[in-house]
């Protein structure tokens, strides 16, 4: 009997879980994408595979997301036993890795993948420098610590994203 | 391979156990010359270097001593008279001889940090792209790797380690053993209190010390 992922823990069988009830069961994923400011503003959000939201507005998973980053760079700076060039790399749960990355003007680029995502910082690097500079920093029209709306960048955001080798949705 | 502390907090998030098993903190002792090319400003109680950083004294390094005599929050030596920043920018006490480094953590600063964690685990959980996660299980930076386990009672054991260090796991569950025969089977240990057990303490440490012998804790 093929093993059926859905059923493992007995829950509810959902009708639209793309890949549910197939023997292929591709490991690696990437949830969503955060791009926030120095001052906190969100500057960019996407999702690909996210499955559970978080109870909250945008709004607020957003000053929580960034909220819950400044402390975890606040705590590890008093409690690093040594000194330390980065900082704080990433996290992990059982169910998902958040990778960050702040550049030094103060641009956090948080990104959380399923468990099998190895070292996401230069990803998030290339995220930077190709598409962010690219296409916002080196745009004219665009205002500092506004969100993003140039549609260019969100479709370069996107195809960079899907054409990661780590990256896959359940196939149907 | 080096486990730098561990602490224990209960289900409310406050700290009921800690251990720095670690080496000193850097330390540097450097002879200065007039004017201080380094900018200090109180931060906390402490005089923190904001600019200026060389020769190993890093920006957040703290001001620790001045030719010798420790220093206490802005106060030089046993008798808290002199104030610090008086003796620097007075020109005749140069050359002198200063000591920075990384400050070692206050009791206070500590029970803070382990429920900042606690919260943070929690948070962790929240913000979750996927349905019914943990919280933060292994939180990694680039100077250390700090891993937690969540017993079924809220209690949590968090063990701050060199980011190469295997077999952690294995070391987090001997921790849950240990607490489980030093504290709990103690008739006169009331739950969630600090755990003040030599037993516990002693087996702690050899639990420890072979992690860092073999790099890889075979949970014997």
């Amino acid at each position: 009997m093929a093993w059926d992922p859905c059923n493992k823990t007995g829950d509810k069988h959902e009708e639209d879980v793309p890949g549910c009830g197939d023997s292929t069961w591709l490991v690696m994923t990437v949830f969503n994408l955060y791009i926030f400011d120095r001052n906190g503003t969100c500057l960019h959000y996407s999702e690909w595979n996210r499955k559970k939201q978080p109870g909250m507005s945008r709004e607020e998973e957003f000053k929580l997301m960034y909220g819950m980053l400044f402390s975890i760079k606040s705590f590890i700076s008093r409690l690093s036993p040594t000194d330390y060039k980065d900082g704080f790399l990433n996290y992990q749960t059982n169910k998902y890795k958040l990778h960050f990355y702040e550049t030094p003007s103060g641009l956090k680029f948080v990104m959380n993948t399923d468990l099998a995502a190895g070292n996401m910082r230069e990803t998030l690097h290339q995220i930077y420098s190709s598409i962010y500079v690219e296409y916002v920093v080196k745009n004219p029209l665009y205002e500092l610590g506004q969100p993003i709306e140039s549609e260019l960048f969100k479709a370069k955001l996107d195809n960079f994203v899907r054409g990661l080798p780590m990256f896959a949705t359940k196939s149907s | 391979m080096v486990i730098y502390s561990v602490f224990v907090v209960n289900k409310a998030g406050s700290l009921i156990y800690h251990n720095d098993h670690s080496p000193s903190r850097p330390e540097v002792e450097k002879t200065f010359g007039y004017p201080l090319e380094l900018t200090l400003k109180l931060q906390d109680e402490r005089l923190l270097v904001i600019f200026g950083q060389r020769d190993g004294i890093r920006v957040g390094h703290t001001l620790l001593a001045i030719n010798g005599e420790d220093v206490s929050g802005t106060k030089l030596g046993t008798d808290n008279e002199k104030n610090v920043m008086d003796v620097l920018n007075d020109q005749s006490n140069y050359p002198i001889s200063i000591k920075f480094g990384r400050p070692k953590l206050s009791s206070n600063e500590r029970i803070m940090l382990a429920s900042m964690f606690h919260s943070l685990f929690a948070i962790g959980s929240q913000l979750s792209p996927e349905p019914r996660s943990s919280g933060i299980e292994v939180l990694e930076t680039d100077a250390f790797k700090l891993h937690c386990f969540q017993t079924q009672t809220g209690i949590k054991f968090i063990v701050l380690t060199d980011p190469r260090q295997g077999g952690v796991d294995a070391i987090l569950h001997r921790l849950h053993e240990l607490y489980a025969d030093y504290a709990l089977k103690n008739s006169f240990y009331a739950l969630d209190m600090p755990i003040r057990c030599e037993l516990f303490d002693t087996s702690l440490q050899t639990a420890l010390e072979q992690a860092e012998k073999s790099g890889v804790y075979s949970g014997v």
